[in-house]
């Protein structure tokens, strides 16, 4: 009898604090639930997931919540094709908006020794911190630092560093822009998926400076500005820029360019693949 | 007056002499796994500080009315009513506080499994400083707790430097962050001897 007791009684404190505490739980599950819209997860389903912060919000689930609220519209999401936010329309029940595809460009065409060094910088591996040290390695006040931070922070993995300028995968690049943000130089630029030309320079200084450091800066010569038959091209900071809404993608600025800096790239079988590899400048201009 | 003397007592060997991370080697595993970031060490530490504070106060009542004459059910019953007060704990923020739930994150059901909420509930029954005291025992949860936030705080400013420093090859990783923690660890006993424990 005293063996039974000395069993029975610890049973029964344990096993009364967890009904205790079961009971509790019930309780409480019940009157701290909160009602969750169940679209929001509908519609988290169908965002990429990658939480990149492109539209703005916290991650998807913030922008799911956002538009299920109807503060946000599904279009805001940059990252995901117009394929895939067919099915958030239909559960929002609203009408389908354009979705204009974008895609990151690195505005550098300073490969390898096309543009010179002031130092060799030997500090952690983190392109902010390297421009923190004399603006970074290259001459040029405005090059691709090349160390990689956008490549790290791209959430897609779309980034790859070659020959010391970040270049972008067109297939993989969804167009968020954390990459724009991350670049302590102000480099990279989302234009329309389909651009067919785009300026790959950015330096401010005189045409005779930049080219005493760079064999493929913009000598800000006009000759693009002159001969589009557009008028999509300024030249304004002693810099080209192409307003890529009215460019025709004639190709008549690609080969006036002295520089061979404005660049090209062509849609194949559903790919935008850059059309020519980078030719080098005559060296007479 | 000795009460308030008393809970500072208590705060000050707690919180910083006996360190629970630094001292007592509790808690080690959130210590080394989400210090990364001061901001989500801070997110932790909180989080950790208010499952303590209330898991002290609740195991005290159990301890001293519920299991008189059986003292040996206290490693069971604690660990249930640390578990479950932090899955109500979690419901409630959910409900009332959805900020801090957020910024919280998935820290929150992580605290069952940290030891040192057992720890603080078991030190603070057989701690000779808290004398029986609903009070004094609460006060050693939190002042544990505030312990362990400051610890893993501190360790993730280290941590944030060890990212930027050139670390020889073979001691990248782990090995750095352990050999951090242990000089951490040697400076904060280094408050040893300033006061003695009950």
């Amino acid at each position: 009898m005293e063996t039974l007791k000395a069993i029975l009684i610890p049973v029964a404190i344990v096993g009364g604090i967890s009904l205790l505490f079961g009971i509790l739980l019930a309780v409480a599950s019940r009157v701290f639930s909160v009602k969750r819209d169940e679209r929001i997860d509908k519609i988290k389903n169908c965002l990429p997931g990658a939480n990149c912060g492109g539209c703005g919000y916290a991650g998807c689930d913030a922008l799911a919540e956002a538009i299920v609220k109807g503060e946000a519209s599904p279009v805001k999401c940059s990252a995901s094709s117009a394929e895939n936010l067919k099915p958030i329309f239909a559960i929002m029940g609203i009408k389908e908006e354009a979705h204009v595809r974008m895609r990151a460009q690195v505005m550098c065409s300073g490969t390898g020794e096309l543009s010179k060094r002031k130092y060799r910088y030997e500090g952690a591996h983190d392109c902010v911190a390297a421009a923190k040290l004399g603006g970074g390695d290259r001459v040029c006040p405005n090059g691709c630092v090349g160390l990689g931070t956008c490549a790290a922070r791209c959430p897609f993995g779309a980034i790859k560093i070659i020959d010391r300028v970040a270049v972008v995968d067109y297939d993989q690049c969804r167009g968020c822009g954390v990459c724009v943000s991350a670049c302590p130089k102000h480099l990279i630029t989302l234009i329309p998926y389909d651009s067919k030309h785009w300026v790959g320079c950015k330096s401010v200084d005189k045409g005779p400076i930049t080219k005493s450091y760079c064999d493929v800066g913009c000598i800000s010569c006009r000759l693009c500005e002159k001969n589009c038959p557009v008028g999509a091209i300024s030249v304004n900071d002693f810099v080209a820029s192409i307003d890529n809404a009215k460019c025709i993608g004639c190709d008549i600025c690609v080969q006036k360019c002295p520089r061979k800096i404005i660049w090209s790239a062509d849609s194949q079988d559903g790919h935008l693949v850059i059309r020519r590899e980078f030719l080098k400048p005559d060296p007479k201009i | 007056m000795t009460m308030i003397l008393n809970m500072l007592t208590i705060f000050i060997s707690v919180a910083l002499v006996g360190n629970y991370v630094f001292s007592e080697t509790l808690g080690i595993c959130p210590f080394l796994g989400v210090s990364s970031k001061p901001s989500t060490a801070l997110g932790m530490g909180l989080a950790v500080t208010f499952v303590i504070t209330i898991s002290n106060a609740v195991t005290f009542c159990v301890f001293h009315y519920l299991l008189k004459g059986y003292e040996y059910l206290q490693t069971v019953a604690f660990i249930l009513i640390i578990a479950s007060l932090v899955q109500l704990i979690e419901m409630m923020l959910k409900k009332m506080l959805p900020s801090l739930y957020q910024s919280l994150g998935i820290y929150l059901p992580l605290i069952t499994t940290n030891c040192a909420v057992l720890g603080a509930a078991n030190n603070a029954i057989g701690n000779d400083l808290c004398n029986g005291n609903f009070i004094l025992s609460t006060t050693y949860g939190f002042s544990a707790a505030v312990g362990f936030t400051i610890a893993i705080v501190i360790f993730a400013g280290v941590r944030s430097k060890i990212d930027n420093a050139d670390i020889p090859k073979y001691f990248r990783g782990v090995p750095i962050t352990l050999v951090a923690a242990g000089i951490v660890a040697m400076v904060f006993n280094g408050l040893l001897g300033g006061i003695k424990l009950g």
